[in-house]
């Protein structure tokens, strides 16, 4: 098979502009589903069991829910009028809260019990305890598995190129149109996506690694 | 010091301690002895409420602190607690799990709980571990610095929950003499232990709990010399 690259010397900024685009919003819906995750996490955590049952429904909903849906009922059912930049960020960050309040649950259940109980044996109240002996423990757990999420958003935004924000899936779709060329343009995307995939992985594992030296 | 009246734990159905009724005073040292499973360790975490009592009353100090309304962060200040599993905060140095609780909690200037704990650190033997990690330690050498982080917040009363079950032979001697010195300096003690002999060299009154009960209480003299009881005699039978 013969592919032919050479569309890339007219095209090359649509691509750059796409992966731009890509990368932006896959941070913003990282922050704010950790700002919003931790919240979700905290409430399953609390012993008040409407914040838990609150926290447990929305969890299961939207991961039970497929990502493409959730962002036609805020894009077109809700009709927020929100930018669609906004709408996108906002339909993957409260997907990917859903996950992430998982990684945080897990990482802070994973801590051992006996440090909270030796916490509170000295006087430590219940949030102090969590502030500087839980918290900062169950950030080891939680970090790596943080990554791989942030690893997850960049693949999953492309879902946003379908109500037409020019991230890297949309603008190369854009490419296919102009040049009639069913397959290359993918092939370039694919390939942007892998790189920023791989790479970010590679920095996860190295993260992963010193931390666990640290112990 | 402390009066346990009526104490009763449930777990689930499951009836844990039954109609416990312990004075314990200042200075005193009352060792919990008794087969595994007899609800020792969870009587000693009832004491400071890290297992709430089903029914019952504990009084510390003159406060029922088993009532709701009172907080019980105040209260566990003042009782220290050592556990089987050491449960030193592994993030931080020696130094600042010694210090960590007197500074927040307390809030005693930096400076002072840092001489206060390299004091405790030097009685426990162990200055020059001020800076390492929990990880860096044996065994022994963790359960002593987590007695000094408790002696750290000058407790009024030590918790001891099996000190030295979990350490290899060769160092519960070292854990068990700094014990001995604590209690020769005075301080009130609550140790649940399997070691018969600082139980009998350092108690000044054994319990012998069994399925829940407290079956006899008396001095090292009247449970290891004279045990009334065929349970205790039973189980004093097969330990010794």
């Amino acid at each position: 098979m013969n592919i032919d690259f050479t569309f890339l010397n007219k095209y090359y900024m649509f691509f750059i502009n796409g992966t731009k685009n890509t990368i932006i919003i896959s941070i913003f819906t990282v922050l704010i589903g950790v700002i919003l995750g931790t919240f979700l996490a905290l409430m399953k955590l609390s012993k008040n069991k409407i914040l838990k049952s609150i926290a447990s429904s929305y969890i299961e909903f939207i991961r039970g829910t497929p990502v493409m849906v959730q962002m036609f009922i805020i894009y077109y059912g809700m009709n927020l009028g929100l930018p669609d930049y906004v709408a996108g960020i906002v339909t993957l960050s409260i997907n990917s809260s859903a996950y992430v309040a998982e990684i945080i649950r897990a990482g802070i259940q994973a801590v051992d019990k006996g440090q909270m109980e030796a916490a509170r044996s000295l006087g430590m109240s219940h949030k102090m305890a969590m502030r500087y002996i839980i918290i900062p423990q169950a950030f080891k757990n939680i970090l790596p598995a943080l990554g791989n999420e942030f690893i997850t958003v960049i693949k999953e935004s492309s879902i946003v190129s379908v109500i037409g924000i020019p991230e890297l899936m949309y603008n190369a779709d854009t490419v296919r149109g102009n040049t009639f060329m069913p397959f290359a343009p993918l092939i370039v995307a694919a390939f942007i996506y892998f790189v920023l995939t791989f790479t970010l992985s590679k920095v996860v594992g190295r993260v992963e690694r010193r931390m666990r030296a640290g112990d | 010091m402390i009066d346990v009246i009526a104490l009763e734990k449930k777990f689930g159905k499951n009836t844990v301690l039954k109609n416990i009724n312990v004075n314990i005073k200042k200075g005193e040292v009352v060792v919990v002895i008794g087969p595994s499973g007899s609800g020792k360790s969870t009587f000693l975490r009832c004491l400071n409420l890290l297992e709430v009592p089903t029914k019952g009353k504990i009084i510390f100090e003159g406060t029922p602190i088993t009532d709701s309304k009172v907080n019980i962060d105040l209260h566990r200040q003042k009782m220290g607690m050592v556990f089987q599993q050491f449960n030193l905060f592994p993030h931080m140095t020696v130094l600042e799990n010694i210090t960590l609780a007197p500074v927040r909690v307390k809030k005693v200037p930096k400076e002072e709980a840092e001489r206060t704990a390299m004091r405790l650190l030097r009685r426990v033997g162990l200055e020059d571990k001020a800076d390492s990690y929990p990880s860096k330690l044996s065994g022994g050498q963790k359960q002593r610095v987590a007695i000094a982080r408790a002696l750290a917040m000058e407790p009024d009363v030590m918790l001891f929950d099996e000190p030295t079950s979990a350490l290899d032979p060769e160092m519960v001697g070292e854990v068990l003499d700094v014990m001995k010195e604590l209690a020769a300096d005075g301080m009130t003690m609550v140790v649940v232990t399997h070691e018969m002999g600082f139980a009998r060299e350092v108690g000044d009154r054994i319990i012998f709990m069994s399925d829940g009960e407290i079956i006899e209480e008396g001095t090292p003299e009247e449970i290891f010399v004279n045990p009334k009881h065929s349970r205790t005699r039973d189980f004093l039978g097969k330990v010794l």
